[in-house]
């Protein structure tokens, strides 16, 4: 016999009462190697309107496709002092902004590896249960054959792959539309 | 790399639909496309790891957090985390938060007109311990009006984020009270199809946990996706573990 998995529930406008004192807007310390990035955007609604209470987490490998978790059995080396693990909440204008290193490629179904990518929960006043969405980065090759890419419509891909910001190496824009035109890609993980 | 199987999808009518027009909110915040289904991948099976030392073991009593004591009546909250493997899930962060005894939150966008409570923050943490448990202390959180519709209140409820062991189990759930009569009322709450697994936000009270003199006891057991197949049955299928 099974129990089922118990049912999701908004957080809620006053999330941050519980969540402010694990936020971490900088995910990967100086002695973190790899490229440094910077992610900055918005969460919009289908109205355009920003999302002031909303609130990202990230959840990424290190520089050389290896998460910090046991279930990676990958014979790669972990990083001291870089968890892949980020909480991020939007201010008053709906914009977040964060920092870490870009991963390495993980591998992905049929021992195909996939596109450097971050995995991202929304949670929001309205969201009753959490949304999941990736960032991919625009400059990758791999891109092309990402397995997760490749679900998704080639209308509606651009929504998971951040922009370049012009002039400013390693500074990307990614926005979140929950709703209407140009709605962000949202999995069922 | 060998194959590690990924997580459950949970059972048909018992999570919310993203989009549920009786709660307001969700109408400009719902996407309306499809979810795109995802296999589980080393991405989704893995997940943030929490060591045991980042749980302040201040933080499960929320009745001790400044120099008074805080108003309201004191219960105890406490359960099992368990997967759909009726398996414990240990060592695992809990968080909670809530409003205070007279519904009010300590938050600045909370604009209702009932008292804060200078000792009271109305938020804390723990980690499940080798069988799943965790246990906090805190006050009976009040009811408070919203403006979802007239004379909409909120049942008394406690808000709980939980991680467990991936990525795929992340969960932010609330827990009600057995007897609240709100409850009927609330479009949060219906927000499922299963009349059962909404009924299981409720918690239950708690003889065995209730202190003597102190404190009454609230259980409330809380389930995380489980592994689709357990790496033995895997084996058992040819597959290397």
């Amino acid at each position: 016999m099974s129990l089922h998995t118990t049912t999701s529930q908004t957080v809620g406008p006053f999330f941050s009462i519980g969540f402010t004192w694990l936020y971490r807007e900088n995910l990967a310390g100086p002695a973190v190697s790899g490229d440094r990035v910077e992610i900055a955007g918005r969460i919009l609604d289908g109205e355009g309107k920003p999302v002031p209470d909303g609130i990202i987490e990230i959840w990424q490998a290190n520089s050389q496709g290896k998460y910090a978790h046991p279930d990676d059995k990958q014979e790669k080396p972990v990083e001291p002092g870089f968890s892949g693990y980020g909480r991020v909440p939007t201010n008053d204008e709906g914009r977040f902004h964060f920092t870490t290193i870009k991963p390495g490629r993980v591998p992905g179904p049929d021992r195909k590896l996939q596109a450097p990518h971050l995995a991202v929960s929304v949670f929001t006043r309205g969201l009753l249960r959490r949304l999941v969405t990736r960032i991919y980065f625009p400059d990758e090759l791999s891109n092309k054959e990402d397995f997760a890419l490749n679900l998704v419509g080639a209308d509606r891909r651009g929504t998971l792959t951040a922009k370049q910001i012009d002039g400013r190496p390693g500074a990307f824009e990614w926005n979140v539309i929950l709703q209407g035109p140009g709605e962000t890609v949202f999995f069922d993980a | 790399m060998s194959k590690t199987p990924g997580y459950r999808r949970c059972y048909p009518g018992t999570q919310p639909r993203h989009l549920h027009p009786p709660y307001v909110s969700s109408l400009k915040r719902a996407p309306l496309q499809p979810l795109v289904p995802l296999p589980h991948t080393l991405t989704e099976i893995t997940g943030p790891v929490f060591e045991p030392e980042i749980a302040d073991v201040k933080a499960s009593d929320l009745t001790h957090q400044h120099a008074g004591e805080p108003l309201g009546e004191r219960i105890v909250v406490s359960g099992r985390v368990l997967d759909e493997n009726s398996r414990p899930v240990q060592n695992t962060l809990v968080e909670i938060w809530q409003a205070n005894a007279a519904g009010r939150y300590l938050h600045s966008k909370d604009q209702h007109n009932a008292p804060l409570d200078p000792n009271f923050t109305g938020c804390g943490h723990a980690m499940t311990d080798s069988e799943g448990r965790y246990r906090f202390v805190t006050i009976r959180p009040g009811e408070y009006p919203w403006g979802n519709h007239f004379n909409a209140w909120r049942p008394a409820h406690i808000h709980f984020s939980l991680f467990g062991p991936a990525f795929a189990t992340r969960l932010v759930t609330q827990m009600y009270f057995p007897g609240d009569p709100l409850i009927p009322y609330d479009p949060i709450f219906h927000c499922t199809d299963d009349e059962k697994a909404r009924n299981r936000l409720i918690s239950k009270f708690d003889w065995e946990n209730t202190v003597p003199m102190q404190a009454l006891g609230y259980r409330f057991d809380i389930i995380l996706s489980g592994r689709e197949c357990t790496p033995m049955e895997a084996h058992r299928h040819g597959e290397k573990s």
